[in-house]
């Protein structure tokens, strides 16, 4: 194996491009590895940690490095001039003759020249969120940050000075909302209809909108307020403005809130505001015990599911419990006695926790890297021990690389190592479809899903897989499409993550 | 808030593409930034920088400096002596171009032009003697900004040297400026041999006097017509004077000859003026110097009001941020040479005539002179884009100095420290390149930028000043 590298100095490239340019770079011919960066002191630790060689190249943090690894220098070498001809891909000249026009560096500049914009929606690394926001307020513009790792004392500065000026914050670590029908961030097409959402949580509110969609209702705006809101120092800012603004909202009949439980003194505040808001209102706060909210208009939910049919109910001017959802029964396949695990792989953060809930209810200890209780921590998050849930989008998994909803490749990887393991009874998938999502899921996971279940087979065993799409029929991927490939791929699919962990919990849990 | 709801939603999509497409293809309003990290990464001037976007008080401040830029009327009003008319100019002071240097950090070509001013003023008899008295302290540096004056190149005034009076007849401010001794082995760009010193003395002698009873007859000159006019034919009055001067020879030509000056004198400035393509840079430099002062010193404005080099260092003053200069390593240019010579030949940029960017002419006012865009490397395009460029970067447009390309807009005009920083789009500066050698002259010419970190400074002090 040889390594080569190039530095193009003072060239800054976001990091998605980067990734698609080491993609692009990796499936050359004779290129085993390969990674174009920022060179930031990071970076250059995650390359070395993948083993990539810069050789003596020592570049600055606003350098790009290219690094790859193959059999010959020639197709190395070939490699790092395809990259750099790629990099000085010259901009599209504009018609007409006159100069081409100056990229939009900045928001100022593109305030200018935008038909009146109303949001910036900032993706940014999250170092230099915080400041694009700030900017984004000062132009009188409302934002929605779906950069993480922004600071607790930024984001309190961000959302009191929105609040102070009549603007909403949505985020830090915002990854879903949909304003007037259009999809922000990762966001599932879904019609537009008379129930608001407002999430703490991006997949939980990807989950809300979805199944309201599938069962005929629809959305009139759905809030993202970040993780983060209603921590006791933010103070749930952003959630108390989007109650009020739906409250407000002809449009809306129904709210449905969606949030890991807030701190206590958050929760009261919240709750005060959603039962004065005069609509009624649904609240999830995932884990909270059931019947500890209600009363009025204010309806508990403890699941996203649930929330969801109660909103749908709700809108239709009927009881909460007056929608069911049709369940699918199983035939459950036959397990050894030493099956007695369940091993749920996430991209969804509100999923894996939703599930550690329902599993936790059912069959005792369940250990998480983001576990409900804070004792079931996994010691190794690459290492599964009894029953055992994985959030692949958290920090640890994401760093340097695209988020499981873009890039399967690590959960892949991980379903194949469980499909190893004796012990294991199920495995729990989730697939999320929508804009931002991977163009076609359940082609990456098929082949994947059939040589797991084959591996365990050749040892003898069954493994069932089982697991939900969340998504609706209008998604670009097409949630029947995507269905039918993963049933036909031997998937045992549910209509929503709760119905999943309980399938798997009952598969788990079944006396053998 | 409701606006959010009810207004048609656009998004301005900073980051990942994808979700613009996402936008797009729903149907939505949605402007994709190619947004890099402000201020070259620096966290902390980004942060500094956010809070004073749009800043009322910031906005109001730039708002009145724009208003004072905008509203100066340059008149050329005569020719004094530098140590007569520069105000606190000491009796052993020589000015220089950029901000403050001592001598032992100062380019070939400054300490040549030094040299050749203490030659000129008869403080030594030899180069070495003058070199001698220098490092004995003997002689007070001091910038030509800290005197309301300017100067190409080196930018040496020493107290006897004639200077450009250029009054802004709107605000009562008075700048000057030294006058161009042509091409070839010249003072600013630090030659001092006796033939130098000779015009230097002949300058003094004849070429003052003539013009000071010429300019007497023909009375104060309006400058911002006369600019105008130029900018329609050709010139960005900063690399390029050819149609600024021939209009003030055109005007000079008939006071001179009516002034009762010695009629070889006479013969001998319209030779001597005719000959140079580049004599009017001066009062160009010394116009925009005029306009730039009135608007310094507004509280709170992040106006651009200086940038100058030393052949070192490159500085940058702010109207709202008082004397202070802001600097960084001047850069060399990179840009045409003549033959014979390399970027390895070249001083650092050099020279306060930068301060024509700064008041929004030269490469801000390239659309004006496609003649010299191959010169200063590049194509007709070019020019219409430097400019195009430099409107995302200044508070205004200036509607006396109009650009034919460009449907008769106005030159940009006013830079912002903040914009600099928000877009890392870096003033552009036509220039000439000095040999750094003393005394080889000029070798070159091209298109450089400021750096950006005198703006990243500059934005840091003005967020500690303002309030937020």
């Amino acid at each position: 194996m040889a390594n080569a590298a190039k530095l193009v100095a003072n060239l800054y490239r976001d990091s998605v491009s980067l990734m698609q340019l080491s993609a692009s770079l990796a499936a050359r011919p004779g290129i085993e590895q390969a990674s174009a960066i920022m060179a930031t002191p990071a970076n250059l630790e995650l390359l070395a940690a993948a083993g990539l060689d810069r050789g003596r190249l020592s570049p600055s943090p606003n350098d790009l490095l290219i690094a790859v690894r193959g059999k010959n220098a020639a197709e190395l070498e070939a490699a790092l001039a395809a990259a750099v001809s790629e990099l000085e891909k010259p901009p599209v000249v504009a018609a007409g003759g006159g100069p081409a026009p100056m990229p939009l560096r900045s928001l100022q500049m593109a305030f200018s020249q935008a038909a009146a914009p109303s949001l910036a929606l900032i993706s940014t690394p999250g170092e230099y969120a915080a400041a694009e926001a700030m900017k984004a307020l000062r132009l009188g513009l409302n934002a929605m940050l779906f950069s993480d790792n922004v600071a607790v004392r930024d984001e309190v500065e961000l959302k009191r000075y929105a609040r102070d000026h009549g603007l909403l914050v949505m985020g830090p670590d915002c990854g879903t909302a949909i304003i007037q029908g259009i999809p922000l961030g990762f966001a599932n097409a879904v019609r537009r209809g008379e129930i608001g959402v407002v999430g703490a949580s991006g997949t939980g509110t990807q989950q809300v909108t979805c199944l309201v969609h599938q069962l005929g209702a629809g959305i009139s705006h759905a809030i993202g307020t970040g993780g983060h809101d209603l921590s006791a120092q933010v103070g749930g800012i952003t959630m108390l403005q989007a109650i009020k603004a739906l409250a407000a909202d002809r449009g809306t009949k129904v709210i449905v809130l969606v949030s890991k439980p807030p701190s206590p003194e958050v929760a009261r505040k919240v709750l005060a505001a959603a039962r004065r808001c005069g609509k009624p209102v649904v609240v999830n706060f995932v884990g909270a015990p059931s019947g500890s909210i209600g009363g009025g208009n204010l309806h508990q939910a403890d699941t996203l599911e649930e929330a969801a049919l109660a909103g749908v109910a709700l809108s239709r001017g009927k009881k909460p419990s007056a929608v069911v959802q049709k369940r699918k029964a199983f035939k459950l396949p036959r397990l050894s006695a030493r099956q007695r695990y369940v091993r749920g792989l996430f991209s969804g953060g509100t999923f894996c926790y939703e599930a550690s809930m329902l599993l936790g209810a059912a069959l005792g200890e369940v250990r998480s890297n983001a576990p409900v209780d804070p004792r079931m921590r996994l010691a190794d998050v690459h290492k599964s021990k009894g029953h055992t849930l994985v959030d692949l989008g958290d920090d640890e998994f994401t760093r340097g690389r695209p988020h499981p909803m873009i890039d399967l490749r690590l959960r892949n990887e991980r379903i194949l190592t469980e499909a190893r393991d004796p012990e294991v009874a199920v495995i729990l998938l989730d697939v999320v479809l929508g804009y931002g999502a991977h163009p076609d899921p359940a082609a990456e996971l098929a082949p994947v899903l059939a040589k797991a279940r084959a591996a365990a087979r050749k040892a003898g065993r069954n493994l069932p897989v089982v697991g939900f799409v969340c998504g609706t029929a209008d998604d670009p991927q097409g949630l029947t499409r995507q269905e039918e490939a993963l049933r036909a791929a031997g998937m045992l699919l549910t209509g929503s993550n709760a119905q999943a962990a309980r399938l798997a919990a009952a598969i788990a849990g079944r006396r053998r | 808030m409701s606006d959010l709801f009810n207004a048609p939603l656009s998004v301005l999509n900073v980051g990942l593409d994808s979700f613009a497409d996402a936008i797009k293809r729903v149907g939505g309003t949605a402007t994709q930034l190619e947004w890099v990290p402000p201020a070259n990464g620096d966290r902390a001037a980004g942060k500094a920088l956010a809070k004073l976007v749009n800043h009322p008080g910031v906005e109001a401040a730039n708002a009145k400096a724009v208003e004072r830029l905008l509203a100066a009327q340059p008149r050329l009003t005569g020719i004094g002596v530098a140590g007569d008319v520069l105000p606190r100019m000491g009796r052993r002071m020589i000015l220089h171009a950029g901000p403050p240097i001592e001598w032992a950090r100062m380019c070939g070509p400054m300490r040549g032009a030094i040299v050749g001013a203490i030659l000129f003023e008869g403080w030594a008899r030899s180069a070495k003697q003058a070199q001698a008295m220098v490092a004995r302290g003997g002689i007070e540096f001091a910038p030509c900004h800290h005197h309301s004056a300017v100067g190409p190149m080196a930018g040496i005034i020493s107290p006897s040297m004639p200077v450009w009076i250029v009054k802004n007849a709107a605000h009562g401010n008075v700048a000057y400026s030294n006058l161009n001794e042509g091409l070839g082995k010249v003072l600013r760009f630090g030659a001092n041999s006796p033939e130098v010193i000779a015009r230097l003395a002949w300058m003094q002698k004849t070429l003052a006097p003539t013009l000071r009873a010429g300019l007497e007859r023909l009375g104060e000159l309006e400058l911002k017509p006369l600019m105008a006019q130029a900018l329609h034919m050709g010139d960005e009055v900063h690399n390029r004077n050819v149609a600024a001067s021939a209009l003030l020879i055109k005007k000079l030509v008939p006071a001179l000859l009516k002034s009762g000056a010695p009629a070889a004198d006479v013969a001998s400035v319209i030779e001597f003026i005719a000959a140079n393509d580049h004599f009017f840079l001066n009062i160009s430099m010394a116009a925009c110097k005029s306009m730039l002062d009135a608007a310094h010193g507004v509280a709170g404005s992040s106006l651009v009001t200086v940038m100058a080099r030393n052949g070192v260092d490159f500085g940058v003053r702010v109207s709202g941020l008082g004397k202070r200069w802001f600097t960084a390593p001047a850069p060399v240019v990179n840009g045409l040479y003549f033959a014979g010579y390399s970027m390895a030949d070249a001083a650092p940029d050099l020279g306060d005539s930068a301060i024509t960017e700064t008041a929004g002419i030269g490469g801000f006012a390239m659309a004006a002179a496609p003649a010299i865009v191959r010169f200063v490397g590049g194509n007709a395009q070019d020019a219409l884009a430097n400019t195009m460029a430099m409107t995302h970067i200044t508070l205004s447009r200036n509607a006396a100095f109009t650009l034919p390309a460009l449907d008769f807009a106005g030159t940009p005009c006013g830079i912002d420290a903040r914009r600099v920083v928000d877009t890392g789009i870096l003033p552009v500066i036509n220039t000439g390149i000095a040999h750094k050698a003393p005394g080889v002259g000029q070798i070159g010419a091209g298109v450089t930028h400021a750096p950006l970190a005198c703006f990243v400074q500059a934005v840091g002090a003005l967020s500690r000043r303002v309030k937020t």
